[in-house]
């Protein structure tokens, strides 16, 4: 057991981890924080998603020793205050039903959108391409986010999304 | 029409901040404090075998393992329609993951560990690992004890054999309608086995408390038929047994009756003042819970030259794997089904149920449907093409219409299918058909219809309570779970458009069984309609309650009272407003200061009545099973690479009969959302097992389900509605409806396209192309 500290949704924590520990368990068991969930525990759904210094990572796939030193946000950090612009926008357009793989998915999308605020169909499809959702068949994510983000979805002749003008040079 | 406050309307999810915040509790998110133990199993490696023997004595030594337990522990059987389960395999395994043995230990590493040292020594049997084999004569049988299972009396297991369960239906005048015929076509389709894939896998906790109550915390569609068959398997009263449902990280079907959460409540019965849980791995998801049962269907269909359906011969039979206990059903269901939404008068349907060794078939979204109009669906477009019919006359020559008899001799119910089918036909273009400008694709377009009737025991009831607080916010207590679909948003939207209450001032929370009334199970997309009308009653009753208080306090009368804006009103006197939040806890006070009512609490209750399963076991004939059925139709445009067979969905429509949509969005929500489950059932997933009945891709990485990246560039969602006379406004369910049309017409697509017909799902690139290669070279 060794004791690391780390920020976790913008407070300090300390904690003691075996070497062997993934984020996920030691989030979900020792630090009372459930929205990151366990799907598979091989990084294929997405359900685990937390960002790690701003970057979507995959809790059971990150050893918690590994976080010493860093920042980690969940869905409870980025809700604290109030639910954020892009939670309310999930929220309006149904783009979610059982709500499992929801958390991760609000984790992805936030980090695509501190890098590119107006994001192309294709940029969002990239950026939740990593986390499954069974319900919803994704086109209400995907609605609630080109709307957030006041993107059309125009359609060109090969079919690839037209850029926003400001990012079409 | 009247105008609606709340129904029809696209009212904002009740459960949304609690999902989208991180806040809702799954049933993995509970804590249960220093006595949880967790639970590991061991699974059998064979087939089928004969268990000589299991040495415990090394996994033992593992620290923190606390006991083991085995079959001896636990030799109850259990089962929803028929009791051929075991809660442990007891002298005997049938499938490849089959649970032996449960290691209990204070940590799941230890769990894990010690259950890969307990050692069981097997003495293999002859295997069978396909439903045509399991019925040829000399196939060694699972179940040599099948005559003495107990068993619904709408069951017909033959003993001596591997059939479980044999649906027939018979109509008419079978030779004579393929005498009548002018042309018939006889195939073979065949559809694999498909997994679910929740992204939450199974999980429940079992509590035997030192007072003797068990308490079972699972992740369920399904809280009253677990209580009750706990009970009935632990022998405890169901006062004794309670089954708390938190919110369910998706269910398909998969989280539907009992499958593992059986085994932590029967272990915590010998864990007495300890929690244990039982979570599984994505492995154990995909090798030990229920399956979509395989199919092989023969087909053989007459038809006259003016394009009219004279007989349908449909043979369909299930690969139901090793206990049947829920999949007899799915096979029961579409034995009565199988002509599909068509008025057909000659008809023979056999839909036999066959034990195979892997694992147990059970309830998928679509219950049988999909896999059933996978190849009638593909008949028909193929019959159409070859009499030079087109496909979309022939479907609407044929198809079912309100008052003409199905199958079994019951009359359909009102239906928009004509409508979907116009409505579909428009959306899609179905007259034009675009030229891809790469000579490498062509584009082809694919049509089918589908239906479904809710498959349930001809007394599933539903029941509501609501109870209103001081600010006139409502606690509506059902038993229904919302597994996603938007289950406790509509039961809110209509107590709220009864009462005049919002459905933001509604709370709907997941059931516990000791405080919410009982709901039979969140399955066969009846919940809508069934639990609708509890709710609807329910309201109804504290409507009526409040308004002859008012009647009794202000002596006006009863006829011109009524309710809007979350008061009482008056339709003869405008000034009387009477704020719900006034009384409706506290009462009324009159002149004297005495107090007249009280808190108003209200309850309903439904059951249909008139739905039967007394038919004639050799025809079905006679009965009245199902409560009513739910039609659509679908088409899309597909784009398909020559050389490489990827197919790409350009375009998508898909048409239901809601009846009424209490919440269109939430119906677009299941079209979106099942339309590309289905898509994905026929594009890539498959369950691949080997030559021992091992599964090969148990998985997300060998298992494919579809991504983001994997989504149709459109789809139109058309919502039809013609009213069902016994849903609450109108309402019939639509949840699994939208998965069905996706493989036939995927198949119909292709060979629109490429002029070759694919009879065996899934339809892959790799197949596409490899049968259009050979198709060119012969």
């Amino acid at each position: 057991m060794k004791e690391i500290s780390f920020t976790l949704n913008n407070e300090l924590r300390s904690v003691y981890v075996e070497p062997n520990e993934v984020l996920l368990d030691v989030l979900r068991d020792k630090l009372g924080v459930k929205s990151p969930k366990c799907g598979c525990e091989r990084g294929d759904c997405g359900a685990c998603t937390v960002l790690l210094d701003g970057k979507a990572v995959r809790s059971c796939l990150v050893l918690a020793i590994e976080v010493e030193d860093h920042s980690i946000v969940t869905v409870e950090g980025i809700s604290a205050d109030k639910l954020s612009a892009l939670q309310e926008a999930f929220i309006e357009f149904n783009s979610f039903q059982c709500g499992y793989c929801a958390p991760g998915i609000i984790l992805a999308v936030t980090e695509l959108l501190l890098q590119h605020p107006h994001p192309t169909l294709e940029q969002i499809k990239e950026s939740i391409a990593g986390n499954l959702c069974r319900c919803t068949g994704y086109t209400p994510i995907f609605d609630a986010i080109m709307a957030l983000t006041k993107v059309e979805h125009v359609p060109s002749q090969d079919g690839k999304q037209m850029l926003p003008e400001e990012e079409q040079q | 029409m009247k105008e609606f406050t709340y129904i029809g309307k696209d009212v904002t999810r009740i459960d949304g901040r609690e999902k989208i915040s991180g806040a809702a509790i799954y049933g993995d998110d509970i804590d249960f404090g220093a006595n949880l133990l967790y639970a590991e199993l061991v699974s059998s490696t064979q087939a089928h075998a004969i268990i000589k023997s299991i040495d415990i004595s090394e996994a033992l030594k593992v620290k923190g393992v606390y006991k083991i337990f085995t079959g001896k522990d636990f030799p109850y059987k259990f089962g929803l329609y028929m009791k051929d389960r075991y809660i442990f395999a007891q002298d005997k395994v049938r499938f490849v993951g089959e649970q032996i043995a449960a290691v209990v230990a204070r940590n799941p590493g230890a769990a894990k560990r010690a259950a890969e040292l307990v050692k069981v020594d097997y003495e293999p049997l002859p295997a069978v690992l396909d439903q045509m084999q399991a019925i040829a004569n000399d196939a060694t049988l699972l179940h040599p004890d099948l005559e003495n299972y107990p068993h619904v009396p709408w069951f017909f297991p033959k003993p001596g054999t591997n059939i479980a369960h044999w649906r027939k239906t018979r109509k008419g005048d079978l030779e004579g309608g393929f005498k009548d015929a002018d042309f018939i076509l006889e195939d073979t389709y065949t559809v694999p086995r498909y997994a679910h894939c929740a992204i939450e896998t199974h999980v429940a906790i079992g509590k035997f408390d030192y007072s003797g109550r068990l308490t079972v915390w699972s992740s369920s569609q399904s809280p009253h038929t677990q209580r009750h068959l706990f009970a009935e398997a632990l022998g405890l009263g169901h006062k004794d047994v309670r089954v708390i449902a938190p919110h369910v990280g998706g269910g398909f079907g998969g989280k539907a009756g009992v499958t593992m959460e059986i085994i932590p409540a029967a272990l915590a019965t010998k864990l007495k003042g300890y929690a244990v849980k039982l979570r599984y791995s994505r492995e154990q998801e995909f090798i030990n819970t229920y399956q979509r049962l395989g199919v092989v269907a023969k087909i053989k269909m007459g038809v006259s030259k003016a394009g009219k359906i004279t007989a349908l011969d449909h043979k369909i039979y299930w690969d139901a794997g090793a206990y049947v206990e829920y999949g007899a059903n799915v096979v029961n269901a579409v034995g009565l089904s199988a002509i599909g939404p068509y008025k057909i008068d000659n008809v023979s349907i056999d839909s036999v149920c066959i034990y195979t060794n892997l694992p147990p078939g059970g309830a998928y979204r679509g219950f049988g449907y999909s896999e059933m109009l996978f190849g009638l669906e593909s008949h028909v477009t193929r019959v159409a093409n070859e009499m030079g019919i087109d496909q979309i006359e022939f479907r609407r020559m044929n198809a079912i219409k309100v008052g003409d008899t199905t199958a079994y001799g019951a009359k359909m119910n009102p239906n928009g299918l004509l409508e979907c089918i116009d409505k579909v036909t428009k959306a899609i273009d179905w007259e034009n058909k675009p030229v891809s400008d790469n000579p490498n694709t062509v584009i082809g377009k694919g049509f089918s219809l589908f239906w479904k009737a809710p498959a349930m025991p001809p007394n599933a009831s539903s029941s509501a309570f609501l109870k209103f607080n001081e600010d006139a916010s409502i606690n509506l207590i059902i038993s229904g779970m919302d597994i996603g679909q938007g289950y406790q948003t509509v039961m809110a939207q209509i107590a709220a458009e009864i009462l005049s209450v919002p459905p933001s001032k509604i709370r709907v929370e997941t059931p516990d069984t000791d405080r919410n009334p009982y709901e039979w199970q969140t399955v066969a997309s009846h919940i809508t309609w069934s639990s609708g009308n509890a709710v609807k009653k329910a309201a109804i009753d504290a409507r009526d309650q409040i308004l002859s208080l008012v009647q009794r306090v202000y002596n006006l009368p009863l006829e011109e009272l009524y309710l809007a804006d979350e008061a009482v009103k008056c339709t003869q006197d405008p000034r009387f407003v009477l704020p719900l939040k006034d009384f409706v806890v506290d009462g009324i006070m009159t002149k004297d200061g005495t107090f007249k009512g009280g808190p108003i609490n209200a309850r309903g209750m439904y059951m249909p009545e008139f739905s039967s399963t007394n038919g004639d076991p050799e025809t079905s004939q006679g009965g009245h099973p199902n409560v009513h059925y739910t039609v659509g139709a679908a088409a899309l445009t597909l784009e398909i690479d020559k050389e490489t067979g990827k197919m790409k969905v350009l375009k998508t429509a898909l048409a239901i009969d809601a009846g009424k949509a209490l919440n269109p969005d939430l119906v677009r929500g299941q079209i979106t959302g099942g339309l590309l489950q289905g898509l994905a059932t026929v594009l890539y997933e498959d369950m691949r097992y080997d030559d021992k009945g091992k599964l090969l891709n148990p998985n997300f990485t060998d298992y494919k389900i579809p991504t983001a990246m994997d989504v149709p560039d459109e789809i139109i969602p058309i919502i039809v509605e013609v009213p069902q006379p016994d849903g609450p406004f109108g309402a019939r369910g639509i949840g699994e409806h939208t998965m069905l049309p996706a493989a036939p017409m995927i198949a119909n697509a292709v060979e629109d396209a490429l002029g070759i017909r694919i009879k065996s799902m899934p339809v892959t690139a790799e197949k596409v192309a490899m049968t259009y290669l050979r198709a060119n070279k012969s």
